[in-house]
């Protein structure tokens, strides 16, 4: 399923179902971005001010629990939608970013199609992956390879054990509309379907993640 | 209420500064007052002091009223010290101030000389006849002196210094041989000279902004040329607007690493122009703009590596340079680890152009769930919950306008006070103990959530969520 997996620089957005799914959502961005670099690469979070209001900050020693190193992480936190966006586009288009996470809260105005094309883009040309998480919005026109809808799941296996339902909303190049059920290993750094508890997931290869390869 | 300063015309009505409101508004019924402001004062003060960097790079604050300047070496590019002296008087009063200017070989001669009357030719006769106030000893050592007979300095400057300070004090001493230029004084400039530093004058004032900016990428340029001959790099740029009418405008650029490349400096400086509230204003047009380097650090000749891991580097670094002028040092951070058990504050976050050395991050152990959430409010959030007491799980719990009926939870991990960093902590007044429980909802969304207080330490503990896991 999802011949090649989750592509690398390319424009990726993950809806949150619901506000409550944030925290959620935001911990399935930090996952992949765990996927998609190598373990020293830089990653680069832009948050507007208004997330810290709604979600809290970003903490650390949570970031660690799922299996990221902090160190990496260098957070960018802009006052408003325009400068988050601008700030957003130059981070896409510098080569030495591997991810970009891009959070993004209410529905944003500023980011119509041509904002969105012209991170995806940057985000070709320059080999960043960047991840563009909304809360709180609904799906609008945009450029990205895939749009995905991620809501929180209850933990199979272990309580407290991160697991997610993701929906593929849309493709570029193929078929959307399945469903999964995933729960996170943080001392593998892979994700697995809870109920078979096995190895869905393949490692990444060069130049993709997947996110998922069996059917 | 009383009078602390005075305008001229004041002054010659018989005013003067320490008298009561009161009897001011007597004798002259129409007199306008204002309120005294120091800070206002202060930063006026430093504003001119800022304005008079254009002479010489060492100027100190003299408050309230006074600057001082150290001309060594600076006074034959404006005509010599009665150039100097002609032009900063011209700039000062184009302000509105009332200046006084007097040069000496020492700082506090000058001072004293700008301060009090005087007469006499050279500096050592001025200084001389100078009255014994000239010493700013206050009212009871002056009248010591004074009631000995000794009315100037030159005065006092004949008598043994031993016998003065033996009968007088030794504080009075002192002064007078810092008067007399034995001693001196080095002043504290309110910018310390930066090692590297170009500027460019203008015979005419440059009345447009962008010119003024290409004339800054030249200057850029210089500077990184020098510092490329040094081997050194630049971690911080301050480029200083001097304006003809004697108002500065400084703008000041961080780099995460030293740099000597002048168009991404430029470019950070464009960025920085871009990003102003208040644009800069040329007035009647700037007449020298200065680039100055303070903070420098060594930087070898640039050597690429085939692999390109440096080049990767160094774009990281520059992006981060741009975000950090954009958005301001305190919005682009790196966190690091503090040693403590108090949730909220075991992260700091730190500018991400400082140099921060990579901290270990403390991980549960493997296959055992998340500890710590990844989202954390600051401060936690106060919710409504329903659990046993005195020590049970909780239920259900309401934030936001929304139930949350608990699943599963995890806990209590009980997390103790630190007392010992308390301000009136004591062994017996230990503060709150906090009960953290982890709880999944029906929903499968996972929160962190805390009792703040033991029963046994308080009556009615409260119920706050503090993050949220993934």
């Amino acid at each position: 399923m999802l011949e090649g997996g989750f592509a690398r620089a390319r424009l990726h957005e993950f809806f949150a179902l619901d506000v409550g799914d944030c925290a959620s959502a935001a911990g399935f961005a930090t996952m992949l971005a765990i996927r998609a670099t190598e373990t020293e690469a830089p990653l680069l979070w832009l948050r507007c001010d208004d997330a810290r209001r709604r979600s809290g900050d970003i903490y650390a020693p949570g970031v660690a629990e799922l299996g990221s190193d902090p160190n990496r992480l260098i957070l960018a936190m802009a006052p408003d939608a325009v400068a988050l966006l601008r700030g957003a586009a130059d981070a896409a288009r510098c080569s030495g970013l591997p991810v970009l996470v891009v959070e993004c809260w209410g529905k944003c105005p500023a980011l119509d199609l041509t904002a969105s094309r012209r991170l995806a883009l940057a985000a070709e040309r320059s080999g960043t992956t960047v991840i563009m998480l909304r809360a709180d919005a609904k799906p609008s026109p945009s450029a990205a390879e895939t749009r995905w809808a991620v809501r929180a799941a209850r933990s199979a296996g272990e309580a407290g054990l991160p697991a997610f339902e993701i929906e593929l909303l849309r493709r570029r190049s193929g078929p959307a509309g399945m469903r999964w059920h995933l729960e996170w290993n943080r001392d593998q750094s892979i994700f697995r379907d809870p109920a078979l508890s096995g190895d869905l997931v393949s490692r990444s290869s060069r130049g993709s993640a997947a996110t998922s390869a069996a059917a | 209420m009383r009078l602390v300063a005075l305008d001229p015309s004041a002054g010659r009505l018989g005013l003067s500064s320490g008298l009561s409101l009161a009897d001011a508004r007597a004798r002259v019924p129409e007199l306008a007052v204002f309120d005294h402001d120091p800070a206002a004062d202060r930063r006026w003060l430093e504003r001119l002091a800022e304005a008079c960097l254009r002479y010489t790079p060492m100027v100190a604050l003299d408050p309230p009223d006074g600057l001082v300047m150290d001309i060594s070496g600076c006074s034959h590019l404006f005509g010599g010290e009665e150039g100097l002296a002609e032009d900063t008087g011209r700039r000062l009063r184009a302000t509105g101030m009332t200046v006084r200017i007097a040069a000496g070989n020492t700082s506090a001669a000058a001072r004293a000389l700008a301060r009090n009357p005087w007469q006499g030719g050279d500096e050592c006769k001025a200084i001389r006849s100078l009255g014994i106030t000239a010493l700013e000893l206050g009212e009871e050592a002056t009248q010591a002196l004074l009631r000995a007979g000794l009315k100037t300095v030159g005065d006092m400057a004949v008598r043994p210094m031993s016998g003065l300070a033996a009968r007088f004090s030794g504080e009075g001493v002192e002064r007078l041989r810092h008067l007399l230029g034995e001693v001196e004084r080095p002043i504290v400039p309110i910018r310390p000279p930066a090692p590297v530093t170009a500027e460019r004058r203008f015979a005419e004032p440059v009345a447009h902004t962008e010119y003024a900016l290409s004339v800054l990428s030249e200057l850029v340029a210089e500077v990184g040329e020098e510092m490329g001959r040094r081997d050194i790099g630049g971690r911080r740029f301050d480029a200083t607007f001097f304006r003809s009418d004697g108002m500065t405008r400084t703008l000041s650029v961080e780099t995460g690493r030293p740099v000597r490349d002048a168009n991404s400096v430029v470019r950070l400086i464009r960025e920085r122009v871009e990003g102003l509230s208040d644009p800069i204003d040329p007035g009647f047009g700037f007449d020298v703009i200065r680039i100055d380097v303070p903070v420098i650090e060594p930087l070898a000749a640039a050597q690429l590596k085939l692999e390109g891991g440096s080049i990767s580097e160094m774009q990281m670094a520059a992006l981060i340079d741009r975000l950090t002028t954009r958005l301001g040092r305190d919005r682009v951070r790196r966190l690091a680890p503090v040693d403590t058990h108090i949730p909220e504050q075991a992260q700091i976050a730190l500018p991400a152009v400082e140099d921060m050395k990579p901290a270990a991050w403390q991980v549960s152990e493997a296959g055992e769930p998340p500890s710590r959430p990844l989202h954390l409010f600051d401060p936690p959030q106060p919710i409504e919950v329903m659990a046993e007491v005195p020590d049970g799980p909780p239920h259900r719990f309401k934030w936001r306008q929304g139930f949350h009926y608990i699943r599963l939870f995890e806990g209590p991990e009980r997390i103790a006070s630190e007392w010992w960093r308390r301000k009136d902590g004591a062994v017996d007044r230990p503060g709150l103990t906090r009960d953290y429980y982890r709880v999944e909802d029906a929903r499968g969304r996972r929160f962190w959530i805390f009792r703040h207080g033991l029963y046994e330490e308080k009556n009615k503990p409260g119920w706050y969520l503090h993050g949220l896991f993934a």
